[in-house]
């Protein structure tokens, strides 16, 4: 059952990357442009998430565990240390260079192009990499 | 200035609200965060070391239906979603490069800490998010105003 909610709930985060505009570089480019021609639309899609997944944690509050596993899997840590803040940094910087983030850079596989792939695999090769500097700052 | 022709607050709305049903879906089911990068780095993960490899197939499942996403937007407009480059070659590959391991230091990206750590209210993903926002406006300012790559 875990499998079916896992392709389930990825179907829907594809279609709605895809309605969103998320998977357009150029659109992502012209909302990190603040002082050129803005196109605010992007602030809209994390709104729409936010929304919608807020009204869901807050009707899930009163389950103790989920349907199909035994419990909630939330990250442990609450410190706001080096990884974190240096790691969201670069991440902004990539972001903004290549205009894909982590979900539209998979989603965009579905294209079939040498230029999804030559986004995503680097992206796994940095993923994979981050362990290894992950204990030295 | 706001550039009011390719503004689309409508489809943008609806989208993100799929985005966050899909994570609503994930998390009441499987009790997991819809974290884009955390997902595949735990993916890539089961792959390289087998034994480590509980819960790969849900990671599995998700990765393709995020592929098979825009094909049924296809199904449905008849086009793959608008896809245009900003970047070729070796900025392109750089990018990747810079947003995996950011994402992977950061433990998170637009999807785990934007949209699901926002929605619990987490701090370590507010400071993750302005962090990104803040060094991805100032990155957009150079390369378009100060440098013109």
């Amino acid at each position: 059952m875990q499998l079916i909610v896992g392709l389930v709930s990825g179907v829907i985060f594809g279609l709605g990357l895809s309605i969103s505009g998320m998977l357009n570089p150029v659109k992502v480019s012209a909302f990190l442009d603040l002082a050129g021609a803005w196109d605010p639309s992007l602030a809209f899609v994390m709104g729409g998430g936010l929304i919608v997944n807020i009204l869901a944690m807050l009707v899930l509050k009163k389950r103790t565990k989920p349907f199909f596993a035994e419990r909630f899997s939330l990250p442990q840590s609450k410190v706001i240390d080096r990884p974190l803040l240096g790691g969201a940094a670069l991440f902004g910087i990539g972001w903004a260079l290549g205009g894909l983030c982590p979900g539209p850079a998979i989603a965009s596989l579905a294209y079939l192009s040498g230029d999804a792939l030559m986004f995503f695999i680097p992206m796994l090769v940095g993923l994979y990499s981050a362990r290894f500097i992950f204990s030295k700052i | 200035m706001i550039d009011i022709d390719n503004f689309t607050p409508l489809t943008a709305l609806v989208g993100g609200g799929l985005i966050g049903l899909a994570a609503a879906i994930l998390y009441a089911f499987n009790g997991r965060v819809l974290g884009a990068s955390g997902i595949t780095a735990s993916a890539l993960e089961g792959v390289v070391h087998p034994a480590a490899g509980e819960g790969l197939s849900w990671r599995v499942a998700f990765l393709v239906g995020v592929i098979i996403g825009p094909a049924v937007y296809m199904l449905m407009t008849g086009a793959l979603p608008q896809s245009d480059y900003i970047a070729q070659d070796g900025r392109l590959v750089i990018a990747g490069l810079i947003v995996g391991l950011g994402t992977g230091l950061g433990s998170g990206c637009t999807s785990g800490h934007g949209i699901c750590g926002l929605a619990r209210f987490s701090k370590r993903s507010l400071a993750a998010v302005i962090t990104f926002m803040a060094t991805g406006f100032i990155t957009t300012f150079v390369i378009n105003h100060l440098v013109g790559l």
